[in-house]
């Protein structure tokens, strides 16, 4: 089963390194949505940290999602997707193995960037290490619940609007105890509480998410 | 075999269950009407006056029935949603799709009212209250629902993904609700807050409850009617639906 999931990972690194364009577009707009902050509500240090958090996440939250159709779209066009889905394991493993390429992708690059556009909103250091932090444990969730939103919308009209409103919801709580935790740090409470809660979320979803997003993908192929 | 497993299974088909709806819908709107009536002669009528909040505190006979549906509906949704990916019958699928109006239309009338009562009581037509907040996500949440259902054309495919997007939303709704609660009181308080007076005139109990019963009572008549419609819709290929329609003529 572990090495099932370690082919799929390794399959969809593969393809998404022929297409480095792809990522790279979402890490840039991950930066040029957190750069247009600054030019909408001014450069005022104080108030620019106090948004900080808020702005990192929406943007990450609204990045991940840029990226979600393209999690099963591909396959599902060139019928890769039906030869998955006759596979003797089950569905699910194959979506966790596309859920944790997914995140590689397009998570990791949004935690590695996070430092640097946290420095443009004047964050400290402490913060900035727990908003660095706080995205690492959050964004696994992302892709996790992501996918049975990019699983329900798979070849759906309009799917990528209909995505962002399936999806978006749903990250209410990430996004919550994401932004929460760096806020509790700038304002001396402690992250602690928030990023157990977001690693609980983070380990439910990545975990949970799979089956609904199997079970969407059959009803896709039929 | 007992004759009630035999009558259950036998309403799960359109063909039988469309007349049962259809002698059911004028009980569901003559019952919603007497209770409707009761309960705002109740409301306006016979409830005293609040003592801090004047007349104003009577939109309660509408607010909190709509807020107590739109949360409701969701579950019964679900509910219908579950069955039908379980059982794999079509009417469940039908059900589902034919109360998310309904429920959206309810959490809508929730924020509403909530925004028409705020604003003479605390000042302000929102606050980013744990429950309104909440509500609102609820109301995003039917939204998704409407517009997934309403983007495939398939209709069995789309009960089927309207039914898993149904059952991953009734089981984010406890999280979403508890994270907005700590989310609001991590932040500093409310500077209104939502807890009423605990004690509350045996009248005014009376006239809400009322309500909300005339207001279930309308869901399921409204419910069944659209799911009717949505039967005609779906069966039209089938024989008893030309059948109906020819015998209309």
């Amino acid at each position: 089963m572990l090495s099932l999931i370690r082919a799929v990972i390794g399959r969809d690194l593969r393809l998404a390194m022929r297409r480095q364009a792809d990522i790279v577009a979402a890490m840039f707009f991950f930066i040029i949505v957190v750069s247009l902050f600054p030019l909408g509500v001014g450069p005022e240090p104080d108030q620019l940290r106090r948004l900080a958090p808020g702005v990192l996440w929406v943007a990450a939250l609204l990045a991940t999602m840029l990226s979600l159709p393209r999690l099963f779209a591909d396959d599902h066009r060139d019928g890769t997707l039906e030869q998955l889905a006759l596979v003797p394991q089950p569905l699910a493993l194959i979506v966790l193995g596309k859920v944790i390429a997914h995140w590689l992708v397009a998570g990791l690059p949004l935690v590695l960037l996070a430092p640097v556009l946290g420095i443009q909103f004047d964050l400290a250091g402490d913060a900035l290490a727990v908003l660095t932090l706080s995205l690492l444990i959050g964004t696994p969730a992302l892709s996790g619940i992501g996918a049975i939103g990019a699983a329900l919308t798979l070849g759906v009209r309009g799917g990528g609007v209909l995505l962002s409103l399936l999806v978006l919801p749903l990250y209410i709580p990430v996004l919550i105890f994401g932004a929460g935790a760096v806020d509790a740090t700038v304002t001396g409470l402690g992250a602690q509480a928030h990023l157990s809660l977001l690693g609980a979320l983070a380990l439910g979803g990545v975990f949970f998410a799979p089956w609904p997003t199997a079970a969407a993908l059959r009803v896709a192929l039929e | 075999m007992s004759n009630k497993l035999i009558n259950w299974f036998r309403y799960a088909s359109p063909q039988t269950f469309y007349p049962l709806a259809g002698r059911m819908i004028p009980w569901f709107w003559g019952l919603a009407a007497i209770f409707g009536v009761a309960g705002l002669g109740i409301g306006f009528l016979l409830a005293p006056t609040d003592a801090q909040q004047g007349e104003g505190y009577r939109i309660i006979f509408l607010h909190v029935p709509a807020s107590w549906m739109s949360m409701f509906i969701y579950l019964v949704m679900a509910f219908w949603a579950a069955t039908g990916l379980a059982f794999n019958t079509r009417l469940s699928g039908m059900m589902a799709s034919a109360l998310a109006p309904t429920g959206a239309l309810f959490a809508f009338l929730s924020l509403w009212t909530g925004a028409l009562w705020g604003k003479p009581m605390w000042g302000t037509w929102w606050v980013w209250d744990a429950r309104l907040t909440s509500e609102l996500i609820l109301l995003f949440l039917y939204i998704g629902f409407i517009a997934l259902q309403a983007a495939i054309d398939d209709p069995r495919r789309a009960d089927k993904a309207g039914a898993i997007l149904a059952l991953v939303g009734v089981v984010n709704i406890p999280i979403i609700y508890f994270s907005v609660k700590w989310w609001n009181t991590l932040h500093q308080g409310a500077s209104v807050s939502l807890t009423k007076a605990p004690s509350m005139a045996a009248m005014m109990l009376w006239g809400m409850l009322l309500c909300a019963l005339a207001c279930w009572m309308y869901s399921i008549a409204v419910a069944l009617m659209r799911v009717r419609v949505i039967m005609l819709e779906r069966e039209r290929h089938t024989d008893w639906v030309r059948a109906l329609l020819a015998g209309r003529e």
